[in-house]
């Protein structure tokens, strides 16, 4: 996959040898040294004498169209992977379209480097063109950054960079490299830049006595949880997980990013929780008497109103950093450290629990919801995109990498798309971040590039980053895009229906035809209208030889149930209403008008 | 209540503003932010106390140790901890007034440091308490006070040592090598 143009030339003996490099090849350098064999970036002033050596390394360079694509193209290749993405921008504008893709990867905890370049060192601080305080700009929402404007500190901090964005609790790092320490040359010693053995948080706490409590509480628990998140992938625990749950019999609850963490059609999985998780979920919940939460924060988008927030459980909480410990939920045991570490010690105590009473009760009130499930709604010969989502879940086998991005349909593929498999879900959960599906399902691809995936978003988050498909089109990069097209920015327009009285201000949304516009990059594509259609176009997409995009011309006016309102508690949800939904025009486009 | 920590950080350009920031990003408001030289020459000493809700000294003291360039986080508030401020007020004061503010401060233990024609300055330390009480006299008696700068708090806790102090006292033959630094730099900006 590499480009011709980027043939390895540079001698491996650097990496033996101290050589004297330039701060620009001491770059390329330091990222290959750590593995680094693509980047996602944009070229620009002051950060050329990068550009002008990385031709020189054995390192693919993925152009994108804008720098926020960059930053969520390297957030999909570390999700995707579990190696670090890395994006590249120049200073000023670059650097700061880099923070809406930072922050991103910030509240997900994603390990990704991002580089920028900084004007000279000696005009730092003038207001020289295109110079901006990326430092500053980005403090709140990396893990750590720096400014570098000494040739010699360029590897050790590189080094440095990629340990502390990958370790304890992962996160963005960014890295700001003046012109000139890219220019000047400096003794390049790899070995010697090693940073420091990661110092880990001093109040990890998950010791002897801890671990008994919560043993204790799970052996006189009747009706406990798993709360599954994200955490389980980032700290390689799944298999744990599944143990735990499997030898103690209790059933698990996922968060949105935890989905794929433990497989979807296992027997003990019950399913997402939250704001729009299944109802029997999130009445376990409120019924549950222990909660064993893994990797998870407890986000409001899963707790609903945290006053009434599952009020007969107790609380185990294994977590890696102990700022989540009580911040919105209080917990009776906490268990601070890596999520594989602490169960692989709790592993071998566990108790023999019998739960069978409590996953009957549960099952009872999965039957219930049966009633909300849309597969039973008549076929009014309308295209839902629920529709869609179990329709593409079924075709590829619920085997395929999906990227979503933010708003109805991230929730119709969370709850229609079974994932069996860890890191098959990539999207964008804490930030909320529209138009992350199309660059992070690029990351994705070139992360894994013998994995089948697919860009699930709606027209108005892909409208955000469609310019990248300008960058599928340069690198031959095959992935499929959905778009579910309801003509509205359609998560607004459900609040505004519920909670403000049908004023669907400024949500309805005049789209191109995606189909065009896909063809004028040169993209193949297809449009469909009908469950049928539907079908035939997700197979067409996965037959054709390069990228395909499929405009989903679904339901105008559906709406995503359950749905928790604001404020409301957890188990109080709205549900789908048993009758018919409204016939609307299909979605009206550019060229239909 | 408030809080008070003492935070070891590296000393190097932007750490201040990250420990700021933290407290900002928190919406806490810091009542005092002391930053000095520590007893090592690469590590600052930041003395924090800030205004919260009692449960939320877990979370800001987790918080701490997230940046990256904070060493060790002591909750000193919790403990017996000596906690000093310094003050220099300077008060209008002329050669009739100067006799009762020479007794006034030997009173709180506070220093004459200038005396001008018509002012005095009062350098006074201690604990909040103690330089509160100097301002309120000095008010009661219908003096004008002219500027008035206070240091804002520092602590050290009593006896107790940090894991720190404990690990360079294990490392150490000699107490006297566990205080020899380095010639002392700029401290933290």
């Amino acid at each position: 996959m590499k480009n011709s143009g980027n043939a390895n030339q540079a001698d491996p003996a650097i990496y033996r040898h101290p050589t004297s490099l330039t701060g620009a090849e001491t770059l390329w350098a330091s990222l290959a040294g750590e593995g680094v064999r693509d980047v996602f970036g944009y070229p620009g002033g002051a950060i050329l004498p990068a550009y002008d050596a990385l031709r020189k390394f054995p390192i693919r360079h993925i152009l994108v169209r804008h720098e926020q694509g960059a930053a969520h193209m390297a957030d999909g290749y570390a999700r995707a992977s579990g190696r670090v993405g890395v994006a590249i921008a120049t200073s000023g504008p670059g650097a700061t379209n880099l923070v809406t893709g930072i922050a991103n990867a910030m509240m997900d905890s994603v390990p990704i480097v991002c580089i920028t370049g900084q004007v000279g060192s000696k005009v730092l601080g003038t207001d020289a063109f295109q110079e901006v305080d990326i430092t500053g700009i980005t403090l709140p929402i990396t893990k750590h950054n720096y400014l570098v404007s000494r040739t010699e500190d360029i590897a050790p901090t590189i080094r440095e960079a990629f340990l502390i964005a990958k370790s304890g609790r992962p996160g963005p790092v960014l890295v700001d490299i003046t012109k000139d320490a890219q220019q000047n040359s400096a003794i390049f010693d790899f070995n010697a830049a090693a940073p420091e053995a990661y110092r880990p948080h001093p109040m990890l706490r998950a010791d002897a006595a801890s671990i008994r409590e919560a043993i204790e509480l799970m052996r006189t628990a009747k009706r406990p949880l798993i709360l599954a998140g994200h955490g389980i992938l980032q700290s390689n625990a799944v298999a744990q997980v599944r143990a735990l749950a499997e030898r103690t019999q209790t059933p698990v609850a996922c968060t949105l990013l935890g989905l794929g963490a433990f497989p979807a059609s296992h027997p003990l999985n019950l399913g997402m929780m939250g704001m729009h998780g299944e109802s029997w979920v999130n009445q376990a919940i409120q019924q549950s008497d222990l909660l064993i939460a893994c990797g998870m924060r407890f986000d409001d988008r899963v707790t609903g109103t945290l006053a009434s927030y599952a009020p007969h459980a107790k609380k185990i909480h294994i977590e890696i950093d102990p700022s989540e410990i009580n911040k919105n939920v209080a917990v009776d045991v906490a268990l601070i450290g890596d999520l594989k570490d602490v169960l692989d010690a709790m592993l071998p105590e566990l108790p023999a629990m019998d739960t069978s009473a409590w996953r009957e009760a549960i099952d009872a009130m999965k039957g219930d919801a049966a009633v909300r499930d849309i597969q039973n709604l008549p076929d009014d010969g309308h295209l839902y995109a629920a529709h869609v989502m179990h329709d593409l879940w079924h075709a590829t086998g619920g085997n395929a990498v999906i990227a979503t991005d933010v708003g109805q349909h991230q929730m119709w593929e969370a709850q229609y798309y079974k994932h069996d498999h860890p890191r098959t879900l990539i999207t964008s959960g804490g930030a909320g971040t529209m138009g992350f599906a199309l660059p992070a399902a690029i990351g994705a691809k070139i992360a894994c590039p013998e994995k089948e995936v697919w860009v699930v978003a709606g027209d108005g988050g892909f409208q955000m980053t469609a310019s990248e498909l300008s960058t599928i089109a340069q690198e031959k990069i095959k992935i499929n895009i959905a778009v579910i097209n309801n003509g509205y920015l359609g998560m607004v327009r459900q609040w505004q229906e519920r909670f403000y009285d049908k004023n669907y201000e400024c949500t309805p949304l005049l789209s191109p035809d995606f189909v065009k516009l896909a063809d004028a990059h040169g993209i193949a594509g297809a449009t469909a209208r009908t469950r049928g259609e539907a079908v035939a176009a997700i197979e067409a997409a996965r037959q054709h030889e390069g990228a395909f995009l499929i405009d989903f011309r679904v339901e105008q006016e559906d709406s995503v149930y359950p749905m928790v309102p604001a404020g409301a508690a957890l188990h109080e949800m709205i549900r789908r209403p048993q009758s018919k939904p409204r016939n609307n025009p299909l979605v009206e486009t550019a060229s239909d008008a | 209540m408030l809080h008070t920590f003492v935070a070891l950080v590296e000393n190097k350009p932007g750490v201040l503003t990250r420990v700021a920031s933290l407290f900002r990003r928190l919406n806490i408001n810091i009542t005092s932010l002391t930053v000095g030289e520590s007893e090592r020459a690469d590590v600052s000493r930041m003395t924090i106390v800030a205004e919260a809700a009692p449960d939320r000294a877990h979370r800001m003291m987790a918080s701490l140790y997230k940046l990256e360039n904070v060493l060790e986080v002591d909750d000193v508030g919790r403990h017996s901890a000596v906690v000093r401020e310094l003050a220099m007020v300077k008060v209008a004061a002329g050669p009739q007034t100067r006799a009762h503010l020479f007794e006034l401060a030997k009173v709180f233990h506070a220093r004459i440091v200038d005396l001008a024609p018509e002012s005095l300055m009062l350098e006074i330390t201690g604990g909040a308490s103690k330089i509160e009480g100097l301002v309120q006299v000095l008010v009661e008696s219908n003096y004008k006070i002219l500027e008035m700068a206070r240091t804002g708090r520092m602590a050290m806790r009593r006896g107790q040592h940090t894991s720190r102090v404990l690990e360079a006292l294990r490392e150490a033959p000699s107490s006297q090598s566990v205080l020899a630094g380095k010639p002392k730099q700029a401290t933290a900006g």
